[in-house]
């Protein structure tokens, strides 16, 4: 065992926050479900792809650095350390990217992967339909071969980024007389296609973070297809097990928050009184663990080793630890924790370090998705109760 | 930079793990509550041949010259079995205390080199008295004491006769919840032939003393949750109600679930604390602390949601679950109960300028 970072990793270190240092806009940009924001975001990305620092992990070929995953989560520190926006295209980059590199032909390779790293082409999920959410393997939108298309019917629903994104991902029939698991496949669907409907929902935010997506006879090649065909769920289940572990999940998200935690707690501790301090505390040495697994499982992978079912364990650690900082937030600030940021006091007397109240309130409702999304929190215990545990299947 | 131990340090591990699932069986550790002394010479012997009571010991003492990084692995077999003997006390604190002894003078070498080889041979128990610790863990049974008294550490060696040992050592019973853990109040004859450390270097070593009772007692923990979380598996997937194991239901399995959660992000916390004492870094106060905490809480939740899964038979005496619930609450108590370590987490998180957010994980290191 050895925890400390080698000579070259402090040179990445010190070269990513340079950059960083020089590139972040100064200004914070709107919230990436807004349009405005959308295309401020994506112009962010095609700044940090020139920069070299869009996709650290990634193979230089596909558009990123060649770099170990070491070194991606000293970059990730680096990069909420500086306060940097948050990833528009973390769809492509941290899901499909990852699921293109195992699953990918070379033509799909050399297609996608560039356009992702660059974000040139934003990606929307489609996996939950109005009767699959929870149960995937209920998905109804068929996908009917012809020829060299498919042809697409049906409804994705809660499709994250859907509003404004270019591409979606998903998982359709393609196998009509199929069930549950089977004769499912993995398309990649251009949203601009004939036949497609994109409907905007507003979330608890009041943004338009995800999407109804209708496909009515929409045709989409059949080279869209990743892996074979009926082959979807196999596919599926690895992109999932990236949402809920390493990539997207990145600990320095939360350590920035906990510092954040941190600051707001010094600025009101007069008030704040005992119990809150160690709440916040916990907070804090929960998102420190959080960081010290990662590093575990990242030497882990770096020695060979594979993620399985853990990320379940991972994504119930940090959707719980998220909701649970913001909650202890709101609480420090009391009675202004309900202002929102056009209300004139809300970003006066509330500010505490770099956060105003508001943000936390904004932070906190995005947070309250997170034991849901990716797989609800009741389906990840009930994957290592029977998974890792070794509990009999529930009925 | 890498986060994980060496084959051979997990060999050694299971090596310990297979040991002591034969030797140390619940049977074994009901025999050792009951009888009068509550040691096992032969199993204390056996666990020196393998090494663990020696484990830190210098190699030309006898022992394998480790550190904290390899015997944080075998406390938590420790744990695992519940062994009600003093490893905590004697391997984890009292080897390296008698280790830095031996760099501080001729008094202390000679003392370390008294004592080293037989910890290594199994020939002799340490128990501490430490400030932090209301009470001597095994004093009775110790061949030597380390205590402080005011600002200076002693060495007593109570005589191996009952007579004479009552003499220099008065040792007087405090009947607790956890009976692998036999803790007394001491009365001892101190004085300066008995002084082996004084002022700021008693001070010194008391500090780190603590330290590494702390991090021993998070090891332990996390080998004890695993077990809790073990025996209740077990038991869930074989108790049957309304006509299917009782572990097929979710309200269970969520509970165990919530425990295997807990449990993994101890883990990581209690292995880089073993680094930190090991390699003497900046920040290690706070990730002892951190690692007590974190294991503290997890057998805490072991314990009640393990209780929970067995129902009333998990309340009896007879069901071995109780073996490791009073481990796991004895062990959240010594060397610094919950409110001690959060006071000391506290202020470091709290000060002005404290070095914490993304980037500084690591860097107490140093």
């Amino acid at each position: 065992m050895d925890l400390l970072p080698t000579a070259a990793q402090q040179a990445f270190r010190a070269g990513a926050r340079a950059w960083l240092e020089a590139n972040v806009p100064s200004t914070s940009l709107r919230s990436f479900d807004t349009r405005e924001g959308f295309e401020q975001h994506r112009a962010w990305e095609r700044r940090l792809h020139a920069g070299g620092f869009a996709m650290v992990p990634w193979p230089v070929e596909y558009g990123g650095r060649g770099a170990d995953l070491l070194e991606w989560l000293i970059f990730e520190e680096e990069y909420y350390r500086a306060g940097a926006p948050k990833r528009v295209n973390q769809n492509g980059i941290f899901l499909l990217g990852p699921t293109i590199m195992e699953f990918g032909t070379p033509a799909q390779k050399a297609r996608f992967l560039p356009q992702i790293a660059s974000s040139e082409e934003v990606w929307a999920q489609g996996w939950s339909e109005p009767n699959a959410g929870s149960d995937m393997a209920a998905i109804q939108a068929q996908a009917r071969r012809e020829g060299d298309h498919y042809i697409l019917r049906g409804q994705k629903t809660w499709a994250s980024r859907g509003a404004f994104a270019d591409w979606l991902f998903g998982m359709f029939r393609t196998d009509p007389a199929s069930e549950r698991h089977k004769g499912l496949s993995f398309l990649l669907v251009p949203l601009d296609t004939p036949g497609v409907t994109v409907r905007p929902i507003a979330q608890l935010s009041g943004e338009t973070g995800f999407a109804e997506v209708f496909f009515d006879d929409a045709r989409v090649p059949v080279e869209n297809r990743l892996a074979g065909e009926g082959d979807g769920w196999r596919v599926a289940m690895a992109t999932a097990g990236f949402e809920r572990g390493l990539m997207l999940r990145s600990p320095a998200r939360f350590q920035k928050t906990a510092q954040q935690l941190v600051a707001l707690y010094r600025g009101h501790a007069d008030r704040a009184g005992e119990a809150l301090r160690n709440d916040v505390v916990r907070c804090w040495m929960d998102a420190e663990a959080y960081a010290l697994e990662t590093y575990r499982t990242v030497s882990r992978l770096l020695a060979g080793g594979k993620i399985g079912f853990e990320a379940s364990l991972n994504k119930i650690f940090w959707s719980e630890l998220d909701v649970r900082m913001h909650e202890t937030a709101l609480r420090i600030l009391g009675p202004r924790a309900d202002l929102l940021a056009e209300a004139p006091a809300s970003h006066a007397s509330t500010r505490a370090g770099s956060v105003s109240g508001t943000d936390w309130l904004d932070g906190y409702l995005f947070s309250l998705s997170g034991p849901i999304y990716a797989g609800t929190n009741e389906i990840q215990r009930n994957l290592i109760a029977e998974r890792i545990l070794g509990l009999p299947r529930s009925a | 930079m890498r986060f994980g131990f060496s084959d051979e340090q997990l060999l050694l591990q299971s090596t310990v793990r297979d040991f002591l699932r034969k030797e140390c069986p619940p049977e074994a550790v009901r025999r050792l509550w009951a009888s009068e002394t509550g040691h096992d010479p032969a199993l204390w012997a056996q666990l020196a041949e393998l090494g663990v009571l020696g484990a830190g010991v210098p190699e030309a003492h006898g022992g394998l010259g480790l550190d904290e990084r390899d015997l944080v692995l075998l406390l938590e077999e420790t744990g695992r079995a519940a062994l009600p003997l003093p490893v905590v006390a004697t391997a984890a604190v009292a080897v390296p205390l008698l280790r830095e002894l031996g760099e501080t003078g001729a008094a202390g070498a000679a003392l370390a080199a008294r004592w080293l080889p037989r910890i290594a041979a199994g020939d002799a128990i340490v128990a501490i008295g430490h400030p932090e610790n209301e009470f001597v863990a095994d004093a009775a049974v110790a061949d030597l004491l380390l205590i402080a008294e005011g600002d200076a550490l002693h060495a007593i060696e109570p005589a191996s006769d009952a007579a004479n040992r009552s003499d220099r050592v008065r040792c007087i019973r405090q009947p607790a919840n956890d009976p692998g853990r036999r803790i007394y109040a001491v009365e001892c004859r101190t004085s300066a032939e008995t002084q082996v450390a004084t002022g700021a270097a008693a001070q010194r070593l008391l500090d780190a003393a603590f330290e590494r009772g702390a991090l021993a007692c998070a090891a332990q923990l996390l080998g004890a949750t695993e077990q809790m979380l073990a025996l209740a598996v077990s038991y869930a997937c074989q108790r049957e109600q309304f006509g299917r194991p009782i572990g097929s239901f979710q309200a269970v399995q969520h509970q165990l679930a919530d425990v295997k959660v807990q449990l993994e992000y101890a883990r990581p916390v209690v292995y880089k604390a073993a680094w930190s004492v090991a390699c003497r870094a900046r920040s290690r106060a706070v990730d002892v602390s951190h690692a007590k905490l974190a294991a503290g809480a997890a057998g805490a939740l072991a314990a009640r949601r393990a209780l929970q899964v067995h129902g009333a038979i998990g309340y009896t005496w007879e069901q071995d679950l109780h073996l490791w619930m009073r481990r796991a609450w004895s062990l959240a108590l010594d060397w610094g109960a919950e409110p001690r370590h959060l006071a000391r987490v506290s202020e470091f998180v709290l000060a002005d300028g404290a070095p914490i957010g993304p980037g500084h994980t690591f860097e107490g290191a140093a």
